[in-house]
């Protein structure tokens, strides 16, 4: 026997680091749908199988467990069942003398309190209230359902005109979210099983470049009916709305307060990220179908009651363009700006200039990224994002922040903004901080809290305030329709609590992305062509090509790649590179085809039309 | 010392005391069943658990020592329900068929099940079986075996032989000979102090009494028994007898009436195994430069094997005499059989 000896490589721990790898792989992919009681019950396992079996909370409760909720899949459990596993679910938790014990009966908790009506409904019906209603994962989780495995293969057969014609079908802006789609498709892409998500944006992106949406003509409209939808809000909602009514046969009106439509797509994502002409294909696209706009018109309580009278429907989709306040003393000082004022500025290609000055952006979010960036292009002696949490709790995509270090963007994190200093000018010398540190998790993520430590005085010459929008909506609260701290109160169908009314996107959701805009729009489309006494059907006859035979072998994700930083610091082109050929043939080929495998050669698969 | 309260009563005591042993100096019990102090401060079995104020989760008092300001609750509601159901997690994986267990009624779990009132099982019972070699003098049945580990901590720190081992993960976790191997494989002592500190029926010891019955209900044979010392002078107890009436010649009046033909006392064959040892000292000592010393006693099986098996070194330094019992075997198969002119088969 060695006295000590040196860890070496071990082929079982090398085994089964690899499989617990490709295990996690798996929970990501997990299809939507599947039951979740059984679902816990095989993480049970696992977490039965982690411990080391020294205590009886853990090595038998457990299998205790196990066998209650198996009870409850097998039909013999009662609802006296209920209690006793919330019951012995409470007691390991309360007794169990580690994590791998405690944490995995609150897991059990956490399910109990999340889907108790499952648990019933297989008690009292035999039955899980869960199943494969839509059995394609990305099409599933892409809020507008764009038939994803369809344009993928249309892609792969290089029919990008045809891909583009596809995705309309579901979505007008294939442009826009080729370039800033946030993609949950991809989040339980199946090809997580064996390797790693398909790039269904990148792909998207090739599509949208070989066949622009500028290239490819919409489809005819239905006869006209005669009735006149108002759409209040030109940006991806309302556009998205007007574009399907008006293929429906109903004659829509746009009415925008600003000069140009696109909303948060033109007044509030930078040029590098979407190029202005790119969006304008899009929007050009949907104009093309009849579309008629009324410019600078701002839409107040009385308007709003003569658009009710005057048009058969309204859809109201305002966006969230307003911007919210520090609440910091010297927050009025000369050069404190609001990221939602100069991003709108920027839309109008007013461009700021921040030459030789030292901007601080406060905040963690996309928009504060944005600002950032935008900041570096405008000049910037130095730029530095302050934030009151740690980088990994920015709400930004990872990639953003990437990109904004890599811009030379300094993250001074954990600081909270105290006061903005001015010099007697009324102008902004400094931000003063007072460093946090991080703390219990409150709400899903953690929380900071002051540290024991002097305040700070960040100098600076401009401020830019990037945390958060809200909806102007007191104009329509006016009006009598409800909302609910600020957020206007549609139901699932976009209807408000006026006859005749819908609304969707940012002023129903509060900020969020562009995708789910779009799907409210396509709802509320759908739902208006109901109100105005119709059933006209969306639909495309293109073909969708045959699924390659080829073996599933792992393979790389094509990753889009960015331009280097020194080329795009000072302008606002945009930052991204397309697929080439040779990479979205391979990325397309990647695609697992769920749409003819699996349980959609049994549902169906493919929605046709809606 | 620290200050601190335990169900309402204010305790004092010097730093580095764990609950339990507190809680002890007011005159609270706290059930514990996997604890052995000094041995085995495992927190295995989370009977022990209490109810500090503050804390989300329960903390076994076995093994958490006091902290000033604590206020600790031995058996409030949270507690109770998970001592509780703790106690039915262990029943969930034992054989409960107390009646045919050796350690009925002697069982620190049938006990415990007892004392918390423990009348229903609202779980499925299966237990682990195994097999194991019925012939060894050391039985496993892993039927009812809790896994307190007490025996891999007495083998191991101990006796130092560490004949006993954790085996498996997960809900298969239990005890096992260590490295792998069989009982009959390994150096065990057969000390017994595994079996001395097994809380269940997990561990016993051979029983050869049906043997006994057996060759006393057979008219054809001569039974002849050996009584040890230790029998002899405590047989009473069990009882209930006075030491008065617990006399030798009760207890052997009492053998013959079960049937046994000749009771003998292992004090006859001790004194035989001294007076070999002391001629073989004598002989050694006289020729003390031929010999590895010191010279060590035979008389008990267990220390032999352990010597044998660790130290086999020294093995030339035991004496040769037979143990008593052993001795006393032999005597009686030929010196008292002829005696009593009996075939010795």
């Amino acid at each position: 026997m060695n006295r000590l000896s040196v860890m070496s490589d071990d082929r079982v721990d090398a085994t089964v680091e690899l499989l617990m790898k490709e295990f996690s792989q798996r929970i990501i992919a997990n299809p939507p749908g599947v039951c979740p009681i059984d679902m816990q019950l095989a993480f049970l396992k696992v977490c039965h199988a982690q411990t080391c079996g020294k205590c009886v909370p853990c090595r038998v409760g457990l299998g205790v467990l196990e066998e209650l909720l198996e009870s409850v899949l097998d039909h013999t459990a009662t609802m006296e069942t209920l209690d006793l596993i919330e019951y012995t679910a409470t007691n390991i938790k309360n007794s169990a003398d580690c994590a791998i014990g405690f944490e995995s009966a609150r897991m059990i908790l956490k399910g109990f309190e999340g889907f108790k009506e499952d648990y019933i409904s297989h008690i009292q019906n035999h039955r899980c209230t869960g199943s494969f209603e839509q059995p394609i994962p990305c099409v599933t989780l892409c809020p507008a359902n764009v038939d994803i495995p369809g344009y993928i293969a249309l892609a792969g057969m290089g029919r990008c005109d045809d891909a583009v014609r596809l995705i309309r079908k579901d979505n007008p802006f294939p442009t826009a979210c080729a370039f800033i789609c946030e993609h949950p498709c991809e989040a339980r892409c199946r090809r997580n099983m064996i390797d790693d998500s398909v790039n269904i944006r990148g792909i998207k992106r090739y599509v949208v470049d070989k066949a622009t949406a500028a290239e490819v003509a919409v489809p005819a409209c239905a006869p006209s009916t005669g009735k006149k939808v108002a759409v209040v809000g030109g940006g991806p909602s309302g556009l998205t709305t007007a574009y399907f009514l008006q293929l429906m046969g109903h004659q829509t009106v746009i009415y925008e307060e600003k000069k140009q439509l696109g909303g948060m797509l033109r007044y509030g994502i930078p040029n590098y990220r979407f190029p202005r002409e790119r969006l304008q294909e899009d929007i050009d696209a949907i104009l093309s179908t009849g579309v008629e706009t009324r410019m600078g018109v701002n839409i107040g309580t009385e308007k709003l009651a003569e658009l009710n009278k005057e048009y058969d429907a309204v859809y109201i989709a305002i966006g969230a363009h307003t911007d919210n306040k520090l609440g910091l003393e010297g927050e009025d000082s000369e050069n404190v700006i609001s990221a939602v004022e100069m991003l709108r500025k920027i839309g109008d290609d007013e461009y700021p200039d921040f030459t030789d000055k030292r901007v601080i952006v406060v905040g963690g979010g996309n928009v504060a990224m944005d600002c950032a960036r935008t900041a570096v292009r405008s000049n910037a002696k130095t730029v530095s994002i302050v934030y009151r949490r740690r980088q990994e709790d920015m709400t930004a995509l990872p990639a953003e922040v990437e990109g904004a270090i890599a811009e030379g963007i300094e993250l001074i994190t954990l600081k909270a903004p105290l006061r903005v200093e001015a010099d007697e000018e009324g102008k902004v010398a400094a931000l003063w901080v007072q460093p946090q540190v991080i703390g219990p998790v409150k709400g899903g993520r953690p929380a900071p809290r002051k540290a024991r430590k002097e305040e700070e005085r960040l100098e600076c010459d401009v401020i830019l305030v990037a945390i958060g929008q809200k909806i102007v909506s007191e104009p329509f609260e006016k009006a009598g329709i409800a909302a609910k701290r600020g957020r206007l109160c549609a139901d699932a169908s976009g209807a408000l609590n006026r006859i005749g009314m819908y609304a969707g996107g940012n002023c129903v959701t509060g900020p969020a992305t562009v995708i789910k805009a779009i799907a409210a729009g396509k709802a509320a489309a759908a739902n208006i062509d109901e109100y105005l006494g119709y059933k006209h059907m969306i639909s495309t006859d293109v073909e969708i090509p045959e699924p390659l035979l080829n073996d599933k072998l792992p393979c790389g994700r094509v990753n889009l790649a960015e331009k280097e930083s020194w080329a795009r610091r000072d302008n606002f082109e945009g930052i991204e590179y397309t697929m080439s050929e040779e990479e979205a043939i391979q990325e397309t080929s990647r695609c697992l085809r769920c749409d003819r495998h699996g349980c959609a050669t049994l549902r169906g698969g493919r929605q046709l039309e809606w | 010392m620290v200050n601190l309260i335990i169900d309402n009563k204010k305790v004092c005591v010097p730093e580095g005391t764990t609950i339990l042993e507190a809680a002890k100096t007011v005159g609270i019990e706290i059930p514990t069943l996997c604890f052995l102090k000094d041995l085995n401060e495992i927190g295995a079995c989370r009977i022990c658990c209490v109810n500090v104020v503050g804390k989300e989760t329960l903390v076994a008092a076995c093994n958490t020592k006091v902290e000033e300001g604590m206020v600790i609750y031995t058996s409030d509601k949270k507690t109770h329900h998970a001592r509780r159901m703790n106690l039915q997690f262990i029943l969930a994986d034992h054989d409960f068929r107390c009646a045919a267990c050796v350690r009925n009624g002697n069982c620190e779990l049938q006990k415990i099940c007892s004392d918390m009132n423990i009348n229903n099982l609202p779980f499925k019972n299966h237990f682990e079986e195994d097999e194991w070699n019925k012939t060894f003098p050391l039985i496993r049945d892993a039927s009812k075996c809790i896994k307190c580990m007490c025996c891999v901590q007495v083998c191991n720190k101990v006796q130092g032989l560490g004949i006993w081992d954790v085996i498996n993960t997960g809900k298969r976790t239990s005890v096992g000979v260590k490295d792998q191997k069989k009982i009959t494989e390994v150096d065990c002592a057969l000390c017994g102090q595994c079996i001395t500190h097994c809380p269940t029926g997990a561990l016993k010891e051979r029983d050869d009494v049906n043997r006994l019955l057996e060759a006393v209900a057979d008219s054809s044979k001569i039974v002849v028994a050996q009584v040890a010392p230790a029998v002899r002078a405590a047989w009473g107890e069990g009882l209930g007898l006075p030491k008065k009436l617990a006399t030798e010649k009760r207890m052997a009046a009492a053998m013959r009436a079960l049937g046994v033909d000749y009771v003998f006392d292992t004090n006859f064959s001790a004194d035989l195994t001294i007076m070999e040892e002391a001629n073989e000292f004598l002989e050694r000592f006289t020729h003390h430069d031929q010999y590895q010393w010191p010279m060590y006693t035979s008389c008990c099986p267990g220390w032999v094997r352990f010597l044998k098996t660790q130290y086999p070194e020294m093995v030339s330094q035991l004496s040769t005499a037979k143990s008593p019992q052993q001795m006393f075997g032999a005597v009686t198969k030929s010196y008292f059989a002829e005696k009593i002119g009996v075939d010795a088969e």
